[in-house]
This record gives C-alpha cells, structure tokens and sequence, in this order.
C-alpha cells in the first residue's frame, strides 16, 4: 500500500539525529513491548508481514509523531483485536480474561536461546525457476496494491539490472494477508541514482533493492 | 509519608507504558506470555548481543583472507561459524567497501536490521529522516556522520526491503599490520558496519 511507512526519497524530514553511546532500550516499557514480539510471533499469532502490514496501516499523523515501539504496540493491538485474540473488554479490564486454549504454543524462558539463534527464515528450499538472470535489465512494475508489498514507491517504473540471484523466498505480498507462501526468487536489482532521481544526481551512486520475481518485467 | 528518593510524584506514568503493562498483564492472564520468557529476551539484547559480535567477523575478515572469501560467498555460513546466527540475521549478505565502492545499508520501508551481528538498531536508523535522504541523497547524510566521499566513488546504498540483511566490511585502516583480531575488532564502530561510518584509525579510540 501507498503508505507513510514508503519513505524513500522523500523530502523535509529534517536532520539525521543521532545519540552518543544509546543505550538499546531508553525506558522499561520499550523492554517489554519489545520483548512481546518473539512471545507473540512463537504462539503463531502473527508472523513478521502481518506484523509490517498493521504499522503501515497506522494514521499516517500517528506514524510519524510515534516512536518506534510504539508502532509495535499498534501492531500488536490490532492484530490481536482482528484476530479475536484478545477483546477490547478484556484489554480495558471490564471483563475478566478468558483463558487461552492450552493448544497455542507459549514461549518459555528455556526456549529462548534456541529461537534467537534460530530465527525463521524466509527462505525456501524449493525448485522454483527463476525469470531472470544475473545482468538482465528489468523494469519494476509499475504496483499500486492496496495491500502489503515490500516494492517501495521510489522504484516503481525505473529500469535496473538484476545483480544477484539471492534464492527462493517466500512473498510477503501473500504471507501478510494469509494467502500462502507463493515462493519465488528475490533479486538484488541495481539501479543507477540517475535513473531513480534523475540528471543530477551523483552518476557512479547506485541503490541496490531487494526485489522479488513478481515485482518486475523484462525490458 | 516516608520520602526517601527524589522522583517527581505528581507526573503520571506515560499513557504508553500504561498501554505496554495492560497489554502485558492481559496476555499473561490469558497464558500466552510468559514474563519469564519476557525478561531472558531482554537480556539476551540488552546484554549479549550487539556490534561486537559483527566486530569480531569483521576482524577476522580482515585477518585471514580464507575467511574473508567466505564470508563474501556466504555471509549466513561464515557469520554462523564464529557463532552468531538466528532472529533478523537467517539469510545475511556482506558488502566490502574498496576504494571505488562505499557501501551503507538502510531499510526505507521499515527498519530491517542485522541483529546478530549488529544488535538492536539506534534510534537514527528507525528514523524517517534516514530512512528518507539516505537513498536520494547519501552524501549529505554521510556527510552528517563526519564521512566524506569523493565523488569519484561509488555510493552504494542496499535497501534491505526482502529478508536479506547487510552488513558491511569496512576498509583496514592503515598501519595495523600484524595486530591481534581482538586489537582489530576495538577498531569496528557499529556505524562502520553499517556505512555511516569508517573504522577508527590506529591510536584515535
């Protein structure tokens, strides 16, 4: 979707600021919100394209007044309300709680070190011809969906050349609306900054985008 | 009443953190958090993960060139050898910087970020402001981070909006031939990893 969050190449936000020797969390509830998303994501009540697609769904006012975890608590609230996870009652404290299913997995404290080392990746080992090749000029399609897609704006309708074949992964597109895995190859597309910005740019500069198949067509 | 620390009273807690505990509570209520499980969390990145981790692939890179081959043919295996693997790091890739090429990563659609190597990210990296100029005007940007970049050479920037992520191999700095990896990595800043930086010069930290 054409949201807030597509922030590449846009103009007025100001300065760069940056903090000597932060620390990884400034306040203890950035500790617990942060550490809700692996508790969450193991019970299967999410995964990390639903999780993307409910922060871009945030007013747009909101999104950019917000710190980052507080985009996270947004996402966790919605997808928990949609899901019927929890209820508005239940979370205002005007109902009492009704215990979850004993079936829905629970991160536990021993467990942790396993998943942090493990993760999830989003690749898949599948046979899954790929229609470009290392050096092919593609152009990025020219997308507007409504839905979750990881093709930033600043790309739509250049020309690239695909520079690496990074493998078979699934597509975020489908994943965060529950519409499947749709594995496909995912490609880092070279693009010059004259192209994407035009003549004054820089002309050795170039971005390189992660992209997958169905994001592009051959020229 | 009994007053012995020196907080102001009278400010109530920020609706966040109230939002943060009733949700907290809530799930835990229902079974589906597990407070402990909450705090080995925040341990884990609070206190063992963070740009060390990325210092010391970076040091052994730049001191055995075996590794360094690996490294650049398969991030994810090389990174895995020293030990460091897992959430926001399964498929990673590195990018060298050269004289011709000065590599910086960013995520402009949200805020992907190595975590094994590099731990949580700052502040600035999550940021709109970097998010934005950094694509459509890196100079500027790195020139804010005291970088300087002729413009003989390539600004290669990675936006990391799939589930590979970068990191950068900064440049030997000059004149540290025969150091030790550990001496090495006290030259790796996280910002050097990232692009917004270079490695410090022998004898500036």
């Amino acid at each position: 979707m054409n949201g807030i969050h597509d922030l590449g190449g846009m103009h007025g936000m100001g300065a760069v600021i940056t903090e000597p020797n932060e620390p990884p969390f400034h306040h203890e509830w950035e500790r617990r919100a942060f550490s809700l998303f692996a508790s969450l994501f193991v019970g299967g009540h999410f995964n990390v394209d639903m999780f993307r697609h409910a922060i871009e769904r945030m007013n747009p006012a909101h999104y950019l007044e917000e710190s980052y975890y507080e985009h996270w608590m947004h996402a966790f609230e919605t997808l928990l309300l949609e899901k019927g996870v929890i209820t508005r009652e239940e979370l205002a404290g005007k109902v009492a709680a009704v215990p979850a299913s004993a079936e829905t997995p629970v991160l536990r404290s021993d467990m942790v070190q396993a998943v942090v080392n493990t993760g999830a990746s989003a690749r898949v080992n599948e046979e899954v011809s790929a229609r470009f090749r290392v050096g092919d000029q593609v152009r990025a399609k020219n997308l507007n969906p409504v839905g979750h897609t990881r093709l930033p704006r600043y790309a739509r309708g250049k020309i690239g050349t695909i520079e690496i074949d990074h493998g078979v992964f699934v597509t975020p597109d489908t994943v965060a609306h529950g519409l499947g895995e749709h594995p496909q190859h995912v490609y880092s597309v070279r693009f010059a900054a004259t192209e994407l910005w035009g003549a004054d740019a820089p002309p050795k500069d170039t971005v390189r985008i992660d992209l997958w198949d169905d994001y592009l067509e051959a020229l | 009443m009994a007053h012995d620390h020196d907080h102001e009273h009278t400010e109530p807690p920020a609706e966040i953190a109230l939002r943060v505990k009733a949700l907290e509570s809530l799930l835990v209520e229902k079974g589906l958090v597990d407070p402990a499980a909450m705090d080995a969390l925040i341990d884990t990145y609070e206190h063992r993960i963070g740009p060390r981790n990325g210092a010391r692939v970076v040091a052994k890179a730049w001191s055995d060139p075996d590794y360094k081959a690996r490294l650049l043919a398969d991030g994810t295996q090389a990174i895995a050898e020293l030990g460091f693997s897992g959430v926001q790091g399964e498929d990673m890739m590195v990018v060298e910087n050269t004289p011709e090429v000065h590599n910086v990563t960013v995520c402009t659609l949200c805020s992907c970020y190595p975590w094994p190597t590099l731990g949580l990210p700052p502040a600035w990296y999550k940021s709109a402001p970097y998010r934005a100029r950094i694509v459509i005007d890196p100079r500027s940007v790195l020139a804010e981070f005291g970088v300087t970049i002729g413009a003989d050479r390539e600004i290669r920037v990675w936006d990391s909006s799939a589930e590979l992520r970068y990191l950068v191999l900064p440049e030997r700095p000059a004149g540290t031939e025969g150091w030790s990896e550990d001496q090495l990595a006290d030259l790796v800043t996280r910002d050097a990893m990232i692009g917004t930086g270079v490695a410090l010069q022998p004898g500036s930290n």
